[in-house]
């Protein structure tokens, strides 16, 4: 077991001009499970493959432990990975697939052929290990993956998007199983998703990429609470942030007639590349409903209510067409989401008045999309 | 009803502008499908084996019978012996092909696992490896395969004469020159085959701790035993059915020549031996028939099913 270090790790891929991992600084802890989390093509995978040593590092530095492994063979490096497509050998049965790597250091037959059953046991495999990869299904294929990687009691597990080729329902069973397995096994764990629930929900840490540049690391809740910039703000929570850019006049930000109040240190920390303007971010579920003449209320047009049971979904618009066209959210531009009472939802094409909750309100600066102090 | 459905349907599909091509092709499809079409069938698969059965035929009739009428005449005066065989296999010097026949052997087996050794791991170095240049290297050897054989038949041997290489080892030049021949194109094949192989798959055995030639022996050679065993059939045939090498690098020497080159002897100045001439046809034929029988049991489909999702 160790931690792990990127001291600005960047990676240019040959042939291009930005690099596809920019100056990544990143600690994670012994024993800690961090998630690393972004869209497609934000470098998440190759700062993983970096550490896997199946990617070089063209500057900067990478550390498992003490230990400076910037330059050293995958095979060298202690680790053991899991792949998306879990890239199980075809021609060997599941006892041989996850004794390869020990067979492979020499270790002695009866020492595998335990270990593998340890394994086994952990992952309820014990039936299948004389089965080829080809005679299981999806979510046993994947198990065998994980177990390829526990038998061999690494320093380090890396995952790359290991649930990503699971069904629905066994993604979400798989997650917990991981999570918990990891937390028994203690081993340190970086694991990449595309999943931002994923994320939430195993990580002890997450961080957040985008175009190669780190967003920023924290807890789940952390990220959740006061996320460092716009990106991560629409990026983490499920459905995204609702998040517009209006004037600021008076010390209020106006949504068409609806005005906001901003607090002192938020108006204090705009500055004048921020033109006189605001971005403002609430969640789907920090909305409430309530009645037109409530000060700091304003009106949603329902375009559409997505009922899942435990919770209702207003997809709409600001009434104020001019101001519609400043918000963003999950759903897409001028759209915004609104979290409702599921026994009483609204119909198509109402109009329903909400209300930011008290204190969760975001602030971020248009100029620079960072987070305004409050 | 049912005739205006029909003719709805027709229109439909005029409309549609497909009418004409698609009844053209059923047409066409059900008259192959037919019984007609079986009978032609059948009729061309024999036609197409009788000159074969005739061989076979005349092997097993008596010298006198061959050199006195046709094979077809076997089924109004029936008369069958094994002493072609017999002399074929272990008659007087003169006529006895069982050296030749042990020269094909010696020359196929190494002309056929030369090449395939040294184009696995060529093919592994153009697939997995990775270094400069690496493309254009392989489609100069590829393009090795556009010269044709007989331009290199003369200047390779002046250069075996002039390195005396028949005279380290007697089948020394043969060996060579089949694999010379054969390398491009085995290149070629198994590295398209290595392409397919998922790069995953490589990496999850590199982060096992496996250097490439224990990804070489342990992954992908079991991985490529269907490539492997083809090529090897492939190869194998070519060389045993091969004249113009053979007759070129043995020299006229009659020690090393193989069974091509004897049999093709037979009819040339001995065109009185017609009877070894089929009976030595008929051997020659059966160990391309166990080679390749031994090796189809490594033709599986979808070796890499179950390694990689998707």
């Amino acid at each position: 077991m160790a931690s792990v270090t990127f001291d600005h790790a960047t990676r240019v891929y040959p042939g291009s001009e930005t690099p596809a991992v920019d100056a990544l600084n990143l600690e994670v802890a012994d024993g800690e499970f961090l998630v690393l989390v972004g869209p497609s093509g934000c470098g998440k995978s190759t700062s993983l493959r970096m550490l896997a040593g199946l990617e070089d590092v063209n500057s900067g530095r990478i550390l498992i432990g003490d230990r400076d492994v910037t330059d050293v063979q995958p095979k060298d490096r202690d680790i053991a990975m899991v792949f998306q497509n879990y890239a199980l050998y075809p021609h060997m049965s599941v006892a041989d697939n996850m004794g390869f790597a020990l067979k492979i250091a020499g270790t002695p037959k009866a020492e595998i052929r335990q270990r593998v059953e340890e394994a086994a046991k952990i992952l309820d495999l014990s039936q299948y290990l004389d089965r080829k990869p080809k005679a299981l299904s999806g979510g046993q294929r994947q198990r065998v993956a994980m177990g390829r990687a526990i038998v061999r009691s690494p320093q380090v597990f890396l995952m790359d998007e290991p649930l990503s080729n699971l069904d629905a329902k066994l993604r979400v069973q798989t997650r917990t199983q991981i999570a918990s397995l990891q937390r028994r096994l203690g081993v340190t764990t970086v694991y990449v998703t595309h999943d931002q629930t994923e994320a939430l929900t195993m990580g002890d840490r997450i961080a957040v990429l985008k175009d190669g540049l780190l967003q920023q690391v924290g807890t789940p809740r952390e990220m959740y609470d006061t996320p460092k910039n716009i990106f991560v703000a629409g990026f983490i929570g499920s459905p995204a942030m609702n998040l517009g850019q209006f004037k600021v006049a008076d010390g209020k930000a106006n949504l068409a007639e609806t005005h906001i109040p901003l607090t002192r240190e938020v108006l204090d920390s705009l500055t004048a590349e921020d033109n006189n303007e605001i971005t403002l971010g609430f969640r789907p579920e920090s909305l409430d409903t309530t009645t037109e003449g409530d000060v700091g209320a304003f009106p949603v047009t329902v375009d559409l209510v997505e009922e899942l049971g435990s919770d209702a979904f207003v997809y709409g618009q600001l009434a104020n067409k001019e101001a519609a066209q400043a918000i963003t959210s999950g759903a897409g531009e001028s759209q915004m989401i609104v979290r409702v009472d599921p026994r009483r939802p609204p119909l198509k094409g109402d109009t329903v008045w909400v209300k930011i909750r008290e204190g969760e309100q975001h602030h971020f600066s248009p100029a620079t999309g960072l987070r305004l102090p409050s | 009803m049912t005739a205006s459905s029909i003719t709805e349907a027709d229109e439909a599909d005029r409309a549609m502008g497909g009418g004409a091509d698609r009844s053209a092709a059923a047409t066409l499809k059900g008259a192959l499908t037919n019984r007609i079409g079986s009978a032609v069938a059948i009729v061309i698969a024999v036609l197409w084996t009788v000159p074969t059965f005739g061989l076979f035929l005349s092997s097993l009739r008596p010298e006198s019978d061959i050199k006195g009428s046709g094979w077809w005449t076997f089924f109004s005066d029936p008369a069958l012996t094994l002493d072609n065989y017999r002399q074929v296999l272990g008659g007087s010097s003169s006529t006895n092909l069982s050296q030749y026949f042990t020269n094909s052997l010696v020359i196929a087996v190494p002309s056929t696992l030369l090449p395939l050794s040294l184009a696995v791991m060529a093919a592994y170095a153009f697939s997995v490896l990775e270094w400069r240049g690496r493309n254009l290297v392989f489609v100069g050897v590829f393009t090795l395969q556009i010269v044709p054989l007989q331009m290199a038949l003369i200047p390779l041997l002046r250069f075996f004469n002039d390195t005396d290489a028949g005279s380290v080892l007697l089948f020394l030049p043969l060996w060579l020159a089949h694999s010379i021949f054969a390398l491009p194109l085995a290149i070629f094949l198994l590295h398209n085959f290595m392409s397919e192989v998922p790069r995953d798959l490589i990496e999850a055995a590199r982060i096992d701790g496996a250097g490439h030639v224990t990804v070489f022996l342990r992954i992908m050679l079991p991985l490529m035993l269907p490539a492997i065993a083809s090529f090897a059939i492939f190869q194998f045939l070519w060389v045993w059915n091969d004249l113009l090498v053979g007759l070129t690098f043995s020299g006229g020497n009659r020690i090393i020549q193989p069974l091509t080159a004897a049999l093709a002897a037979m009819t040339g100045d001995r065109g009185q031996d017609w009877h070894l001439l089929t009976a030595g046809a008929f051997v020659s034929i059966v160990i391309p028939l166990v080679v390749f029988f031994s090796l189809q049991r490594y033709f599986v489909r979808g070796l890499l099913a179950g390694s990689v999702k998707g």
